[in-house]
């Protein structure tokens, strides 16, 4: 070969490389469904051998207690959850969760030092109703935690806020053009960046009677009769795509994770993950409405979201960019006060928690 | 003289070519003309006279109100910061009225008449533009094949924003304007009714689309090669072949056994590009209206193939 033509040819790859949107390094993949449809997560070797240290399960503080022992409601007052756990592992799970929670501030986060058994603090109402859910979630919604289960650290991951929050947005004059975005067409995490609405968790995942996800149609040609017509417009379509986008940013897959993108709707060609998915919404809007809910008059006023609401969590306040939380740890474990074997103790204080809610529709 | 192309070409510098004769009853042509070295590497260095008439400039106006209506609404939607409508400008949209309204033409201006607004001159304002298309062709004697194609493009751009939304009875079918907004849109609609790309117009579409780049890339590859022997002279080898004529064809069928003529070429060409949208627009009208669901659609018609079953059963139905 001529050297001119070398350059060329050279020119010419090096062109091709810088259009492309190519990312150097070896990667992974790994077929998730039928051959040909595209189902395959494809993840850079170096980027899934680096685990982010905010995904990574802290030790417990010191080594479980032995179980037995005079139990927690008998050793201190005013002990309405964990009451039937013995004191030894009562003080445990305490110093656990001021770990994962409060570690600066410590036990006087929740409690006045001259009288712990004092409710005086709002915070030490939310954890309770916190402890609550903790338990209902690990016993109730395992279609989704599965036998892995969820702890304070979970969502807490060292702050007594979870970074991963949402509030419902402002309010804004819908009667004027000026400054309104239509509660879209902002480039927001929530939404992957797009143009998408950014006001689809205050839709789908507000609480049990949030609006249907599902925008398809179980029929070849629109219904002649208007009682089983499906009535979603294109415009309300694009409220459900930002959810998925949402849900495919925080656990780091891509649609093909769940879906068979030849059709989204079709249950018999989607993976087994997508059944996980479906509790996991079901479980947010329980955890949002049942649980955070129900505080909304607990929490002090700089606890709330613009409209006065408690912040809620989504899928990212858990997962944080992997599909499975903490890496697929299994936490509780460790923590058995957090998922009691028998059926659950409610308290006859603080709001009272729902049903094990294992048949939503 | 030696062989010239837009790279060795001479730019003569001559009396403005002022065309031919006006038809009685015509509007006053422009008489402004300029010379621009620069355009004349391009295309042709000689700018005007222009024929604007009646439909242009009503064209320009209405394309300019349906412009500023849309510009002005998104940086209204940015406090009219203009700094804030640079940066975010691909993200802002004027959105259609909401389902609320269904089709009816009186929506209040802040929830969607905006845009019905701007739909209704931008429309104006591309069929004037076609209406001079056709009546300028006609001026020269010629045939009326640009405004055909432009009708085509019009078409789908009228089903996307008007037919298909008053066939629906709701304006919130319509695509907004904006950069990514309306291309959210197109996904949106792609998963609202079960996948587009089952849609057989859909597919007539894009198979159209894509033959006319690769018509356009084999044409204009061909004309250029034998650009040497005059070959972009086109429309006089069409009556007068000349040797780029000759070799152009026998190139193709040397290659592939078959060749287009100079003329042939051009109407597959005009076809395919004006059969993208015709179809296209078929597709986007069908939506909705004929087929709510295009994956089932396909499934129960053995247009696509159904792939094994993965087991995976939908949980809602065993709540029921």
């Amino acid at each position: 070969m001529k050297p001119n033509l070398m350059l060329r040819l050279g020119a010419v790859v090096i062109g091709a490389a810088l259009l492309s949107a190519c990312q150097l390094g070896t990667k992974s993949t790994k077929q998730e469904g039928y051959r040909g449809t595209g189902m395959d997560q494809i993840t850079l070797a170096a980027a899934s051998k680096k685990i982010d240290p905010i995904n990574v399960v802290p030790p417990p503080p010191y080594d479980p207690p032995k179980p037995g022992g005079r139990p927690a409601k008998e050793a201190y007052q005013n002990v309405q959850v964990l009451g039937d756990i013995s004191e030894d592992e009562f003080g445990y799970t305490m110093a656990a969760i001021t770990q994962w929670i409060a570690p600066e501030q410590g036990c006087n986060y929740c409690h006045n030092p001259a009288n712990m058994a004092s409710d005086e603090l709002y915070t030490k109402k939310v954890a309770r109703r916190m402890l609550q859910m903790t338990r209902n979630i690990n016993t109730g919604w395992t279609q989704h935690v599965k036998q892995t289960g969820v702890t304070c650290y979970t969502c807490h991951r060292g702050q007594a806020v979870p970074t991963e929050n949402w509030a419902l947005p402002a309010k804004g004059n819908e009667e004027t053009i000026l400054g309104n975005l239509h509660g879209q067409n902002k480039p927001v995490i929530a939404t992957a960046y797009s143009s998408l609405p950014n006001t689809a968790f205050a839709k789908y995942l507000l609480d049990s009677n949030s609006a249907p996800i599902r925008v398809q149609t179980t029929y070849s040609h629109p219904s002649k009769y208007p009682a089983t017509a499906n009535k979603t417009t294109t415009m309300e379509a694009e409220g459900t795509y930002s959810l998925m986008m949402h849900t495919s940013t925080a656990l780091g897959v891509n649609c093909t994770f769940c879906h068979n993108a030849g059709s989204f709707q079709a249950w018999n060609m989607s993976t087994p993950k997508r059944v996980g998915a479906y509790y996991g919404y079901r479980m947010v809007r329980d955890i949002n409405g049942q649980y955070i809910g129900s505080l909304a008059s607990v929490f002090p006023k700089h606890r709330l979201g613009p409209q006065g609401d408690p912040l809620k969590v989504n899928c990212a306040t858990c997962h944080r960019g992997i599909n499975k939380p903490l890496g697929g740890v299994s936490m509780v474990k460790d923590y058995p006060a957090l998922r009691p074997a028998g059926p659950m103790v409610t308290a006859a204080a603080a709001p009272a928690p729902a049903a094990a809610p294992t048949k939503m529709p | 003289m030696a062989y010239q192309n837009i790279f060795t070409q001479v730019q003569l510098s001559h009396a403005p070519e002022m065309g031919i004769e006006m038809k009685p009853g015509s509007d006053p042509r422009g008489t402004a003309v300029a010379f621009n070295h620069l355009f004349g590497r391009f295309g042709q260095a000689q700018l005007g006279p222009i024929y604007l008439g009646w439909t242009g400039l009503l064209s320009l106006l209405c394309g300019f109100t349906a412009f500023e209506i849309i510009g002005l609404n998104m940086m209204a939607s940015v406090n009219w910061d203009p700094i804030q409508f640079v940066r975010m400008l691909p993200w802002l949209s004027l959105e259609p009225p909401g389902p609320e309204y269904g089709f009816s033409p009186i929506v209040p201006l802040a929830k969607g008449g905006w845009w019905i607004m701007a739909g209704m001159f931008l429309t104006l304002s591309v069929l004037l533009w076609a209406i001079r298309t056709y009546r300028r062709a006609r001026a020269l004697g010629m045939g009326t094949h640009v405004f055909w194609a432009f009708m085509s493009a019009i078409w789908l751009f009228l089903v996307l924003g008007f037919i298909r939304p008053m066939f629906m009875g709701s304006w919130s079918e319509a695509v907004p304007f904006g950069i990514f907004p309306h291309l959210d849109w197109t996904a949106a609609f792609s998963i609202r009714y079960g996948n587009l790309f089952y849609n057989p117009f859909h597919a007539l579409s894009i198979a159209f689309l894509y033959g006319s780049t690769l018509l356009f890339a084999m044409h204009g590859a061909t004309i250029l090669a034998v650009g040497r022997y005059g070959g972009e002279r086109e429309i006089e080898q069409i009556t007068d072949r000349g040797t780029a004529s000759e070799r152009a064809a026998l190139f193709w069928r040397w290659t592939m056994g078959f060749n287009a003529t100079m003329e042939s070429i051009h109407r597959w060409a005009w076809w395919f590009a004006v059969l993208t949208t015709l179809t296209g627009g078929i597709g986007i009208l069908l939506t909705g209206t004929v087929v709510d669901n295009w994956y089932l659609w396909a499934q129960q018609h053995h247009y696509a193939p159904a792939y094994p079953s993965t087991g995976v059963v939908d949980p809602a139905l065993g709540s029921k």
